[in-house]
């Protein structure tokens, strides 16, 4: 086993002012190892990007972040502001889900893939920093680099604009790349398409990446491990492989059968019922007891930590019960 | 969109003056002609063919003539250059105070806005009890502190006039740095003054663009109404507010007062025009 890059350790973000605080990221742990592909996988407000934006301390001066992240050694969390920006974009890049959004739209591509490379590198000449750029272009397949570069963020695809995305976080040869719902604001076909050229890319250059979504199937064929999260915690961990064939958690579970299937004959969608809880208004006990089937009255009052259970680890007090054979 | 290969993004394409003009509804095409019917007044009156407006050219007192298109005043001076050269004093001023007042109101505002905290609060507080003054009240009171003169005018009216524009830069700012493209910018590893400066300021313009050129006029009147009341130029200065002031004393030949009101007249008139035209260009939500 590698050096992990990334070690997070008890990451906990809460937010409010004075006596109210809400906690939307409850002790989080993981670890990530150069090169390697962590999906985390949740419903909205499950507290996947706020843990990711803590980490990188881009959340509002309102929230509060305990716990550790350390990176090559040194903890994220704690870093000044000067030094975090120095991390921020040259050694983690960001990847936003609308990519529309996240450029501005008043300036050409080109001009903020080079200002991208110029921050954090300030002896390389303009000319030289273009250049950069117009390769970037071409590495994430995009025809004509040399034009596209003098238009704006308008006049691109969303699949295009997406691949600029790509290219501008890569600009300055990123350890760490993270990825947060790349391809939900994209069609299906295009989805394919960006997440076989996020691989590509990662892969040849060998870097980590952290990939957010809501979507099981984005995930499957890329991670190396899974990440559940619910309600601020990780509900259930483990590689793609044994979430996909023996997951234990019965969150896990609604999920996966909630995924449309395309072999044998149709039927009804399967929905996961109720909403998740709001994080003022947490249930005592799993935050899962109230939607889950498989609840018990021990279930409300007392909260399951992680726990290896055959090959994943589960938060899920009757996850030995709950075999292969039941229904989900 | 077509096929993006032979587009140059930076050229214009040929005509963008003339289609932008006849996107321009009818006023705001007169407006445009008002404005420049005055700039360029201002640049060449001197040379035009007309009477001196400080010499005594008539007999006093005549109504509008053949010789004497707006007549003569008290003092027997022609009414027509006297106001046409009204306008060398009046526009550069209203120019430089909106110009002051749209760069020192704009700074503080995006300060304020970006910054927060403790900064917003001062700021924000200055520009609330400036705004709580009566502003033609406020601009008399330091004009009369600093003694009469165009120059202390302007100084009076900037300082009535750029809490419009901080609150108009700081409200924009608010909005725009939430977007996620600023986020974007930080999770690069931009700095916040260049988050500021390159990836907000240029997103807020907009509004300011407008209401600068809308409050042209206004500062043009409140310049002359600093003169109605003796704050701002001094006779014999032939300015427009002290010009109205001299006819409102000989009520009855009232062509003295007809030239240099309907000069503000039509500057503030155009200066609205104008600037509703360009918010219908660039704000398309308040179009439909």
């Amino acid at each position: 086993m590698t050096a992990p890059l990334l070690e997070v350790t008890g990451l906990t973000t809460t937010f409010g002012t004075g006596g109210k605080r809400a906690s939307a990221v409850r002790g989080l742990d993981f670890t990530l190892e150069p090169g390697k592909v962590l999906g985390i996988v949740g419903e909205s407000g499950s507290g996947k990007s706020v843990a990711m934006m803590s980490m990188l301390q881009l959340l509002a001066p309102s929230a509060k972040v305990t716990g550790s992240a350390i990176y090559k050694g040194r903890d994220l969390i704690t870093m000044g502001p000067r030094d975090i920006r120095k991390i921020r974009g040259k050694e983690i890049g960001c990847i936003f889900q609308d990519p529309l959004s996240a450029f501005n739209p008043v300036k050409t591509i080109g001009h903020q893939i080079v200002e991208a490379i110029l921050l954090h590198d300030s002896k390389i000449s303009k000319r030289a920093a273009t250049e950069h750029a117009t390769s970037l272009l071409a590495d994430v397949a995009i025809p004509q680099p040399g034009e596209r570069l003098g238009q704006y963020p308008h006049e691109f695809s969303g699949g295009m604009r997406q691949r600029a995305m790509i290219a501008m976080a890569l600009a300055n040869g990123p350890n760490l790349l993270i990825a947060d719902e790349p391809t939900t604001a994209l069609d299906v076909t295009v989805q394919a398409q960006i997440l076989d050229l996020l691989r590509k890319l990662t892969e040849e250059r060998g870097i980590a990446t952290i990939l957010i979504t809501h979507d099981l199937g984005v995930v499957a064929g890329m991670a190396d491990e899974i990440m559940v999260m619910y309600a601020g915690r990780v509900v259930e961990r483990g590689s793609a492989e044994a979430i996909f064939y023996d997951t234990r958690h019965p969150y896990t579970r609604g999920l996966i059968a909630a995924m449309p299937k395309l072999d044998g004959p149709g039927e009804i969608l399967r929905a996961i019922e109720g909403t998740p809880p709001s994080i003022w208004t947490r249930p005592p006990g799993c935050s899962f007891a109230p939607r889950c089937s498989f609840a018990i009255e021990a279930c409300r009052t007392t909260e399951p930590g992680l726990r290896r259970v055959g090959e994943t680890e589960t938060a899920c007090m009757r996850a030995e019960e709950l075999d292969k054979g039941m229904p989900a | 969109m077509t096929d993006g290969a032979d587009i140059h993004p930076t050229a214009r394409k040929p005509g963008a003056w003339r289609a932008g003009w006849a996107r321009l509804p009818l006023t705001g095409q007169l407006g445009v002609m008002i404005l420049l019917f005055w700039a360029v007044t201002v640049v060449t009156v001197q040379f035009w063919p007309l009477a001196e407006p400080l010499d005594m050219v008539g007999r006093r007192l005549q109504p509008p003539s053949g010789d004497h298109w707006l007549g003569t005043d008290a003092l027997g001076r022609d009414v027509l250059s006297r106001t046409l050269h009204g306008a060398v004093y009046t526009i550069p001023i209203a120019f430089a105070v909106v110009l002051s007042a749209v760069t020192i109101g704009s700074t503080f505002g995006a300060l304020a806005g970006f910054f927060g905290g403790w900064v917003d609060a001062v700021i924000m507080r200055a520009a609330d009890v400036t705004l709580s003054f009566p502003p033609i009240l406020l601009a008399m009171t330091v004009a009369a502190t600093l003694g009469p003169g165009l120059q202390n005018a302007a100084i009076a009216m900037v300082i009535v006039w750029w809490p419009i524009y901080a609150r108009l830069m700081r409200a924009q700012v608010l909005e725009v740095r939430t977007r996620e493209h600023v986020e974007a910018a930080v999770a690069g590893g931009a700095g916040r003054m260049r988050v500021l400066t390159v990836h907000v300021l240029p997103l807020c313009w907009t509004p300011t663009l407008i209401n600068a050129t809308m409050d042209f006029g206004q500062v043009a009147l409140l310049a002359a109404s600093l003169s109605f009341i003796g704050l701002g130029a001094a006779p014999p200065t032939p300015e427009w507010g002290s010009m109205i002031s001299e006819g409102a004393a000989k009520f009855y030949s009232w062509w003295i007062a007809f030239g240099p009101g309907m000069a503000i007249l039509s500057i503030v008139l155009a200066a609205s025009f104008v600037g509703d035209a360009l918010r219908d260009i660039f704000d398309k939500r308040s179009v439909e």
